[in-house]
């Protein structure tokens, strides 16, 4: 009923705005429901985040976005390109440190700590918030390298055998193993597109990060292989936290518990992943996963 | 097509219409280049040819054979063979001796005297190692192929013309008399002018080489690129990805660009100033040298290091950062390994570029006469570019051939460094 009055307070709102006739005035109709995102905190949350708001320059690319990450938990984000997703996964390890313009405001809690603490070193942060990014980067080294790199600086194995155990786990549960395991010494740069995606999933993981951030991880994988990392997303979730972007309504039903729907740069709606889908509260949700938008 | 309907008209057929424009175009400005490229081709191989042509003679010599005696009554009449005794005798007696052997027939002092200029004054030298050598030959009688004098050299090689008056040549026709006898009887050769590269300067033509020209640009640039290499590398490296982005590092920046583009001479005067004056620092030293050379050079080293560290793309850092590495380590495990071709070639213009100096040179007296060849980075020496100018200054024919052959080495090497710059920019280019 909420999305009616919604609908009607739009209406209202329509006649004042400059919109062409017909036109479905998104801006206003996000204004409209700030404050009903429906459950952002959970009972057991890994990462929390009030009030984040992130700034590019001039441009405000987030705004006042509460939510929680819950422990062993799989959270999916979705929205329409641009709305922001990259923008606030990347504030939770704080990788936006690298971006010069970017300013991040409001809290970002991992296990109660504080990420943009002053005094926190991001060395360990980001040991413990692995990231797995939008565009595939693997280093332009040898595939048993790129694997091997994070546990060698991290000090996670003594000696060549136990790496050697690493590296090849993590390309098995990547699903990339038998493709390449006689390529080890190949520059992960020659790989394919969706192999280098792989790679750098199995590169995140070989470091055993406990929160998992994961950019689009399967945009340019075909299907066999997306089964192949909802099946290790699954299998992560017993001892990791998850949160996923994804411009698969499909794979975000499989695999997350929770969804977060982002327009705009705000946060429209949160909840269980299967409310989300079949009786989403907001008519921005309700648009963009029939379709109708985005 | 024109005759058709506007609005009947498919895209295709304004491309079409469009193609011959837009062909005809890009033919002109292909042709612009070619012309533009040619042109640039035709004053290199002006130069290279005129460079070539007045030097590749000097790459021979004109040698002399004398069937000279190796008396013991002159080298070593005591007969203790004391190599100290060998050393000082007077082998120029020696030559002397073969020379009236060879013409018994000129008598006065005046003749004799031009006689023996035939032969270097060099030549004296070239015995007394053959003694040293061997003390054996000493009593024994032996042909010898020895350096003739530069005038001598030019007329065999045709720069001193037989044909005009005697007054007008520096050599009169008394020696070109001499000098026939000889190539009557083969005793003349042009054979390959060894001199030419292992000795330093000379007064005589003969006996000047760029042997300590080549050492003193070796040690100005070892000590050029074992300064500036480093410096740069790490004030590239503070600068691009650790120094904080301020009112401070942007003034940094534009006095470093400054520093690229004020007046090499400039850099001279500082290091009379600083390196001589102040520190007390030897004069005409490769080691003053490859300081004021790597004060030049470190800004074209610092630009072009963080040139290549920009191009490296972010998201190898990101890749770096997000799995943990310290800002330490993504920086020298993954951007500097691919940072470095391009560092290396940019400090390998910058070298060529100190190797081709010569003003800032000139200040630090660098442009000295000297003969020894250099031992180390202490010894006073001068290098490439300023023996060209010396040489380029002297007004024996002599000297213009060996002029442009110290010109060729030169270009020589700045050839090979920059060949190996290409190769390794070819090399490593887009890992990623
Ligand atoms: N490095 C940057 N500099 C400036 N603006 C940026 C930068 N990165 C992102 N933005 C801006 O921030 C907004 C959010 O971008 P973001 O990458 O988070 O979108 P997204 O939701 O991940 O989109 P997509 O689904 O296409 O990946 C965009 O409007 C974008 O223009
Ligand atoms: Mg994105």
């Amino acid at each position: 009923m909420d999305t009616a009055t919604a609908v009607d307070e739009m209406g209202g709102d329509m006649s004042q705005t400059v919109a062409t006739e017909g036109a479905f005035d998104h801006e206003k109709a996000s204004q409209a429901f700030v404050g009903k995102v429906g459950e952002i905190a959970v009972d057991n949350p890994r990462m929390t985040a009030r009030k984040v708001n992130v700034y590019y320059g001039e441009k405000h690319a987030i705004q006042d976005v509460n939510l929680d990450i819950g422990k062993n938990e799989v959270i999916s984000m979705i929205g329409p390109s641009g709305c922001g997703k990259s923008t606030f996964l990347r504030c939770l390890n704080r990788m936006n440190d690298t971006i010069d313009i970017c300013r991040v405001a409001g809290e970002i809690k991992l296990d109660g700590q504080d990420v943009y603490d002053k005094k926190l070193d991001v060395v360990p942060l980001r040991a413990q918030v692995g990231m797995v990014f939008q565009k595939p980067n693997p280093f332009p080294k040898s595939i048993y390298d790129n694997i091997a790199y994070g546990p060698k600086i991290h000090g996670l194995v003594s000696n060549k055998a136990d790496l050697d155990e690493v590296v090849e786990s993590s390309l098995r549960r990547a699903g990339l193993w038998s493709e390449v395991k006689d390529y080890l010494d190949q520059p992960g740069t020659g790989l394919s597109g969706g192999q280098q995606q792989r790679l750098c999933i199995a590169r995140t993981i070989a470091v055993s990060p406990e929160v998992i951030l994961m950019d689009e991880p399967c945009s340019a994988l075909d299907p066999i292989a997306t089964a192949k990392i909802e099946e290790l997303i699954d299998e992560l979730r017993e001892n990791y936290t998850i949160a996923i972007v994804t411009h698969s309504m499909q794979q975000a039903a499989r695999v997350s518990q929770r969804t977060a729907y982002f327009h705009l740069g705000k946060l429209i709606e949160v909840g269980n992943t299967d409310d989300i889908f079949t009786n989403p509260s907001h008519k921005l949700t309700e648009d963009y996963i029939t379709g109708r938008f985005g | 097509m024109s005759n058709q309907n506007q609005t009947e008209k498919r895209a295709i057929d304004l491309v079409n219409a469009s193609l011959k424009k837009r062909y005809a175009k890009e033919r002109r400005f292909r042709h612009v280049g070619q012309a533009a490229v040619i042109m640039g081709l035709l004053f290199v191989s002006f130069l290279f040819i005129s460079i070539i042509g007045n030097g590749y003679t000097a790459f021979e010599h004109t040698f002399v054979r004398l069937n000279i005696e190796f008396s013991e009554q002159e080298i070593d009449p005591e007969g203790k063979r004391d190599p100290q005794a060998l050393s000082t005798a007077n082998y120029a007696g020696l030559v002397k001796a073969a020379m009236r052997a060879e013409f018994p027939d000129v008598k006065a002092r005046k003749d004799k005297r031009a006689l023996y200029k035939l032969i270097s004054s060099g030549a004296s030298l070239a015995l007394r190692e053959m003694v040293l050598a061997n003390p054996e030959i000493i009593g024994t009688k032996k042909e010898v192929w020895l350096v003739a004098d530069d005038d001598i050299d030019m007329l065999i090689k045709g720069h001193i013309d037989r044909n005009v008056p005697e007054s007008d040549r520096r050599v009169s026709d008394k020696v070109i008399g001499w000098v026939e006898q000889f190539e009557s009887k083969g005793a003349v050769e042009k054979q390959f002018n060894t001199t030419f590269f292992t000795n330093g300067d000379s007064r005589e033509p003969e006996l000047a080489g760029i042997g300590g020209a080549v050492m003193g640009s070796l040690y100005m640039l070892l000590v050029t690129l074992a300064l500036s290499f480093p410096i740069g590398v790490a004030a590239a490296v503070y600068l691009e990805e650790f120094a904080p982005q301020n009112r401070w590092t942007d003034l940094i920046e534009v006095n470093i660009n400054n520093l690229a583009a004020v007046p090499s001479i400039v850099f001279g005067l500082l290091g009379l100033a600083m390196f001589i004056n102040f520190f007390g620092l030897p004069r005409s030293a490769p080691l003053v040298g490859g300081l004021v050379l790597t004060l030049m050079t470190l800004p074209t080293i610092i630009i072009a290091s963080r040139a290549a560290l920009k191009s490296v793309p972010p998201s190898i850092r990101e890749a770096a950062l997000g799995i943990g590495a310290s800002k330490m380590q993504m920086v020298f495990n993954h951007v500097l390994p691919l940072a470095m071709p391009g560092m290396l070639t940019g400090t390998i213009i910058g070298m060529a570029q100190a190797l081709g100096e010569s003003a800032p040179l000139l200040m630090i007296g660098m442009v000295a006469f000297i003969v020894d060849i250099p031992g180390g980075p202490f010894d006073p020496a001068t290098v490439l570019p300023v023996q060209v100018y010396l040489w380029a200054d002297s007004p024996e024919r002599a000297f213009v051939e060996r002029t442009s052959a110290a010109i060729m080495v030169l270009l020589g090497f700045l050839f090979i460094m920059n060949f190996l710059a290409i190769i390794l920019r070819r090399r490593f280019e887009r890992r990623w």
